[in-house]
């Protein structure tokens, strides 16, 4: 961007001098480039994009970031985002392009759903005394089951709860950053996700608690990689970007990441729009066949699509096709990098798609040959329950994840200058943040969460998360109209 | 029939009894029995299901009809005959008894499926599957019409009233059958409708219950995905689909029935030998919809016996004793020794272990024969 630049800064730094020790901590922190040390901390506020980072390192506290409120008159049609965008496009006549997930305020279904409780007729039962079972086995099971026949169970994923980490790639996180999730995942008894950018090979020795993901760009795919996992999935899309590829440029693709994915150091990672060998379900069904004969149908196969309009029917094709595991990603969902226009414009809620496609496998009679992971905005163990009762096996969390590893949500993740280390390849930067310790907060964030619907069951008098999967007698709904409530398939609080 | 309130949690007593050699026993004790738990009714319902009652029909669907009208009665008859050729029909004997108020019309049928629609085009080919389309047909489509019990050589007898009143109503002393269950109910919310009381039955299932099925929302949405629907208002319908679902069509066992709907902990199943622990984690893997959560103490019957059960903590009462060829349980021990006074061994049910107490082979093949 030239000088000529009219964008206001859309935050200002504000350093209180007479605490400042002069440390210099957050100029070298930050990685925006936002903060300078000339006989003093000075910033370029244009730079800065609340990270956050710099008030954390601070010893002194001595530094504040506030939002530039005035930077554009008030005006509640024409939003200083609005406005922002076009400006930035007339003097670059790029598309915008963001990191994280929709951050727009339209309705959160999730808050308008609540959770019913015992009272007398049944008693609530205490999680401290009394068994409380979270265990979870993902994959396809059969309609009965025969003794006499020994019914074969295909391969299944035996999570100790029913949250596991969504997909996020080596490149556009750390190597640091997989490696915590690869180790809590190992530590909590649950799942981490490769995404689309191949596992490195350090990570190998997880292959039980991680599932590897096969997308359009086919980084990183080979044989090894696709029988060192506990599930192959085949991504189709991601709730902040439906029908639209990746794009890792080649500044994000060092000597690592180039040796996982396969490709030439610093050249770009382009991930096509569409799988160029699925134009339809039936080239699906072949590539979901054709991994399970190279798996030697010996793992669960996944695929992950965005919710779209019509997601209802597209999840019994794929169920169809032979998928063990439905992967759905609401649009509230994050993304490493994302045309800010398809984040915020395209794909569905995932609560309205969930209810639409548990009630359409349902009907269908085929609900038990695939399990249901949804992710897209998963906040707290409240959001967790609320998607296993509405018929969800698992639910996946990536932003969730991230803040626990330190993420502030600056939504700057394509930009490669992440703060805290997480979202980007900086050798400087991927080294701040400490596996160990982001290891420690991601096992401690699934063991809070855990106790939390441990409790939840227990005051819904029931012992076992299979009693609460698909259980919409068990919620209500406050301020929605009457046809939500009939697609959410829960009646209206009071009722 | 008013949806406002799709199920009624309710408190209970239960009590089943079973002469293993099939020797045969009039309702008489099964009443005894029964109307000593007094206490943990009140009046708003009461119900038998009885077995080996019907030695005259014994390879006829019998239904026990309740009707709200003459209409409901004709739909339903008119229904009934263009599906089944009706072999009886009668009225479903009765006597005037104080606190049994305005009863409904009650009808009993003998029927035989239509052998060409039990096979025809698009047909289920099985007579019990064309039966239990039947009895979900009345129950969801017609008006005032509710099927009390569906079985073959079984019926059900229940009502508006306590236990005790209700079976001297419907004259249980002049049946006789080898095995009874019985009910009264405490529920603490009721349209107050002869079709809410215990037992709940599909075909020659019967189920009574003491307690709440915390998990009804999910076990009914599993159940419907068979093709079963749940209009009954109340949660322990569930449970006689799910044995119906689990142990005709899948073929379960007892046994393994219970296992998937009161199935062992996880950290029990960690711990089996094999191939018992691979057999649990597969039932749980496969049946998880199936569980029963919450409260409840259950005795399901069917042709081949009865079986008691309770939830996995055993959040509901329930006791058992055998003497000779006899097996009682009730909620109450009480009840038990009510009508048998020094039985050879009593004990409490363990939570979710089933006590299955079948007819001996001979004597089942000996009831089978004679029909």
């Amino acid at each position: 961007m030239g000088v000529a630049s009219q964008l206001p800064p859309e935050f200002i730094v504000r350093v209180d001098r007479e605490r400042c020790i002069r440390c210099k901590r957050c100029v070298v922190n930050c990685g925006f480039g936002a903060l300078d040390f000339r006989n003093g901390v000075v910033s370029d506020d244009t730079k800065c994009v609340a990270c956050q980072r710099c008030t954390v390192v601070c010893p002194e506290r001595a530094i504040t970031i506030e939002e530039n409120r005035l930077a554009y008159k008030a005006n509640a049609y024409w939003t200083p985002l609005a406005r922002k965008n076009i400006l930035k496009q007339a003097e670059t006549g790029g598309m915008l392009l963001t990191g994280m997930g929709n951050d727009n305020p339209y309705p959160v279904y999730w808050d308008h759903l609540l959770i019913d409780a015992c009272q007398v007729t049944n008693p609530s039962i205490d999680p401290l005394r009394e068994p409380m079972e979270l265990r979870t086995y993902l994959g396809r099971k059969p309609d009965a089951l025969s003794f006499d026949l020994a019914t074969m169970i295909g391969p299944q994923i035996k999570l100790d709860t029913p949250i596991v980490f969504a997909p996020m790639s080596f490149g556009s996180i750390s190597l640091n950053a997989h490696l915590a999730l690869a180790r809590a995942a190992q530590a909590a008894g649950t799942v981490m996700n490769t995404g689309e950018g191949g596992l490195h090979k350090d990570l190998y020795s997880y292959g039980d608690h991680i599932i590897v993901q096969v997308a359009s760009g086919r980084f990183g795919v080979h044989s090894a990689y696709l029988n060192q996992g506990v599930a192959v999935e085949i991504k189709i899309g991601q709730g902040a970007k439906p029908g639209i590829g990746g794009h890792l440029p080649g500044e994000k693709v060092p000597l690592e990441i180039s040796e996982t994915r396969m490709v030439p150091q610093g050249t770009d990672c382009l991930s096509p729009a569409p799988h160029h060998d699925i134009y339809s379900i039936e080239d699906l069904s072949q590539l979901i066949y054709a991994i399970k004969e190279a798996t030697g149908y010996s793992k669960p196969v996944s695929v992950k699509i965005a919710a779209v309009h019509n997601v209802a029917a597209i999840a019994s094709g794929i169920v169809r096709a032979g998928a063990d595991i439905l992967y759905i990603d609401g649009f509230r969902g994050g993304t490493g990098a994302a045309p800010t226009i398809i984040r915020d414009h395209v794909g569905i809620p995932i609560e309205l798609a969930l209810a639409a496609v548990d009630d359409r496998l349902r009907q269908e009679g085929i609900r038990n040959q695939a399990s249901i992971i949804v992710s897209g905005g998963i906040r707290h163990s409240g959001d967790v329950a609320k998607a296993i009762a509405l018929g969800a096996d698992a639910v996946a969390i990536g932003t969730a994840a991230l803040v626990a590893m330190g993420c502030r949500i600056c939504q700057k993740c394509y930009t490669n200058n992440c703060s805290w280390g997480i979202a980007t390849q900086r050798p400087e930067l991927v080294k701040r943040l400490d596996p160990d310790e982001a290891t420690e907060h991601l096992v401690n964030l699934l063991r809070a969460w855990s106790l939390e619907l441990k409790e939840i069951l227990g005051s819904l008098g029931v012992n076992a998360i299979e009693s609460l999967r698909g259980s919409r007698e068990r919620l209500r709904g406050v301020g929605l109209d009457a046809q939500t409530l009939e697609i959410l398939g829960v009646k209206s609080a009071g009722r | 029939m008013d949806q406002v309130f799709p199920r009624i949690p309710s408190g209970c007593a239960i009590s089943g009894m079973i002469d293993r050699s099939g020797g045969r026993m009039t309702g008489e004790a099964i009443i005894a029995s029964i109307a000593l738990m007094h206490e943990r009714s009140n009046g708003l319902g009461g119900g038998f299901a009885g077995y080996g009652i019907y030695p005259d029909f014994p390879e006829h669907y019998a239904f026990h009809l309740i009707y709200d009208s003459e209409t409901a009665r004709a739909n339903t008859e008119a229904f009934l005959a263009s599906r089944f050729a009706i072999d009886a029909s009668e009225p479903i004997p009765t006597r005037p008894v104080a606190g049994i108020l305005d009863p409904p019309i009650l009808w009993r049928y003998f029927l035989a499926p239509k052998e060409e629609l039990v096979h025809g085009k698009d047909r289920p080919a099985d007579a019990d599957d064309f039966t239990l389309r039947a009895v979900m047909h009345i129950n969801h489509s017609i008006a005032g019409a509710y099927v009390a019990s569906s079985g073959k050589n079984m019926g059900a007898f229940k009502g508006v009233g306590y236990p005790e009143d209700i079976g001297r109503f419907y004259r249980l002393e002049t049946y006789a059958g080898y095995s009874w269950t019985a009910h009264g109910r405490f529920p603490t919310n009721t349209p107050g409708w002869w079709g809410g009381a215990h037992p709940f039955t599909i075909l020659d299932w019967s189920v009574v219950h003491n307690g709440e099925i915390s998990s009804y929302g999910i076990n009914r949405r599993y159940l419907e995905m068979f093709g079963y629907t749940c209009d009954l208002q109340t949660d322990t319908e569930v449970v006689a689909y799910l044995f119906d679902l689990l142990g005709r069509r899948h073929g379960l066992k007892f046994q393994e029935i219970c296992l998937a709907l009161a199935a062992p902990f996880w950290k029990d199943i960690d711990r089996m030998p094999e191939p018992a622990r691979q057999k649990l984690t597969a039932i749980r893997m496969v049946y998880g919809s199936a569980l029963l959560n919450g409260p409840f103490s259950i005795i399901v019957g069917n042709r081949r016996g009865i079986t008691g059960f309770n939830d996995r903590i055993k959040l509901r009462p329930m006791m058992a004793a055998r003497k000779g060829d006899m097996v009682y349980m009730a909620s109450e021990e009480s009840a038990i020794i009510e009508v048998c006074s020094s039985p050879d061994e009593v004990w409490a049910a363990r939570g979710g272990e089933p006590i299955v107490a079948e007819l001996y082979d001979n004597a089942a093949r000996k009831i089978a024969r004679a029909s």
